[in-house]
């Protein structure tokens, strides 16, 4: 049963910043799409006395790139525009890719990109796919706005770098380099489940194509927070990638990754999945990166 | 305090007072009487919910229901035209795409949202589309051989 509780609905960003600044020492929440908000809300686990909701501000759904700018994706997007939008043939497609496999056709309709990564779960799917990507996160304030990188976003489990009275407002991707792939999977049950583990990477080739220039690991669902994989990506730069290099990869990171046992896995079983997904998915991204 | 809730519910408006914490589902069942639409899980997983907000399929169990403030709704009382069934409606029956039917409100909802984007889905596609849907008898087969015979233009949509 949801608690009672007062309702503000911003339609500026400006009005609901003004709104956040007043309410910042008070017991609130903001919610977007509310898709994991209202699960949490009617389990008692979060009952704010103002709920501020920001679901109705349009300046902030929009999704716009250029090659200079890169990816710019406002926070209130919906996961279904990502999913849809013909820009993420221009370098991103793995954004495509990701929330084609994120809940079901329904939650994507109605929640946010924004709203997942603030929800600081660290087996939601944006949030690995977009440190890969190395993106960078604005944020605003009434008085200032500032940039985080995606990895430092989250904190701990359900913490985020945000402050009170501060809104995510922007998701930024750079451009892809040239010889850069990127590739996204999980390993659920049920297609529509969160993942019980996931795993970005990103690989850039040097001009041989063959040679690992740059590499990105991140692991979701198998620590407090998005994970990079930080000893498996220095397995991997400045050598040739091969099938093998990739399973030692993976074995490392699996050194890296500190998992919970719950309803789905054993910490031990996800540590297991680590290795294959890390290399699974780093073949992947490394033969796109040759196409690339 | 109660607000204001102004939206279309199948082609007609409603205007009333609801406290801010009523879902949309709780609307549409228990204040206004649209029991079509099933409560399931109440927990976004099992798709009985199903209902169109502004042309997409959303699950209206995790739905605020102010955020439907001005918004167009239709739930599965919408679909027929008095007494000629919509053609999602008349591939279920013909194909017995239901057993216990509870979910069926909510799989027709998520087909209309399906068939409003391609009209000619194949059947991975189709499997897709309902993979929000839960239907706790398996019936899955029967309902995806009613939506592959709509794909296929045996059920023409007069819109």
């Amino acid at each position: 049963m949801i608690k009672d509780f007062e309702y503000l609905a911003p339609k500026t960003l400006k009005d609901a910043l003004t709104l956040l600044d007043k309410y910042k020492d008070e017991d609130h929440k903001v919610i977007a799409g509310g898709q994991s908000l209202l699960v949490l809300m009617r389990q008692g686990l979060v009952a704010p006395q103002y709920l501020i909701d920001i679901k109705g501000i349009s300046e902030l759904s929009y999704i716009k790139s250029d090659a200079k700018e890169g990816l710019k994706i406002g926070a209130l997007t919906t996961h279904r525009a990502v999913e849809k939008s013909p820009v993420m043939k221009n370098g991103y497609s793995v954004l495509s890719e990701m929330e084609k496999r994120l809940a079901s056709v329904q939650t994507r309709n109605w929640g946010t990109i924004g709203g997942n990564i603030c929800h600081g779960d660290p087996a939601g799917d944006p949030a690995p796919v977009l440190i890969a990507l190395n993106a960078t996160l604005k944020v605003a304030g009434l008085k200032a706005e500032r940039t985080v990188p995606a990895e430092d976003f989250t904190l701990d489990y359900f913490e985020t770098a945000l402050e009170p009275g501060e809104l995510l407002v922007e998701i930024q991707v750079p451009s892809p380099r040239p010889r850069t792939g990127t590739a996204y999977s999980k390993f659920n049950i049920i297609e529509s489940d969160m993942a019980t583990v996931s795993a970005a990477v990103s690989v850039t080739l040097k001009s041989d194509n063959k040679t690992c220039d740059d590499v990105r690991i991140v692991l979701g669902a198998a620590a407090p927070t998005p994970r990079r994989a930080k000893k498996a990506e220095a397995v991997l730069r400045g050598k040739e990638v091969t099938d093998s290099l990739l399973k030692e990869a993976g074995n490392v990171a699996s050194t890296e990754a500190e998992p919970l046992s719950d309803i789905a896995a054993s910490a031990e079983y996800r540590q297991e999945l680590v290795k294959v997904m890390v290399a699974r998915i780093g073949r992947e991204a490394l033969a796109r990166a040759k196409k690339a | 305090m109660k607000h204001e809730l102004k939206f279309t519910l199948n082609g007609q408006p409603y205007e009333i007072y609801i406290k801010p914490k009523t879902l949309l589902v709780e609307v549409l069942r228990d204040e206004l009487g649209f029991t079509g639409t099933k409560r399931g899980c109440s927990s976004s997983s099992c798709g009985a919910c199903t209902v169109m907000l502004n042309g997409a399929s959303v699950k209206s169990c995790s739905i605020l229901a102010l955020q439907a403030n001005g918004a167009e709704v239709v739930t599965v009382e919408g679909l027929a035209k008095g007494a000629e069934l919509h053609p999602l409606q008349k591939a279920f029956l013909d194909h017995g795409a239901f057993q216990c039917g509870f979910c069926t409100a909510g799989m027709l909802m998520s087909a209309r949202g399906l068939f409003e984007e391609n009209a000619t889905p194949d059947v991975m596609t189709i499997k897709e589309a309902i993979d929000g849907n839960i239907c706790r008898c398996t019936g899955y087969n029967s309902i995806v051989r009613a939506l592959t015979a709509v794909s296929k233009g045996e059920y023409k949509e007069e819109s």
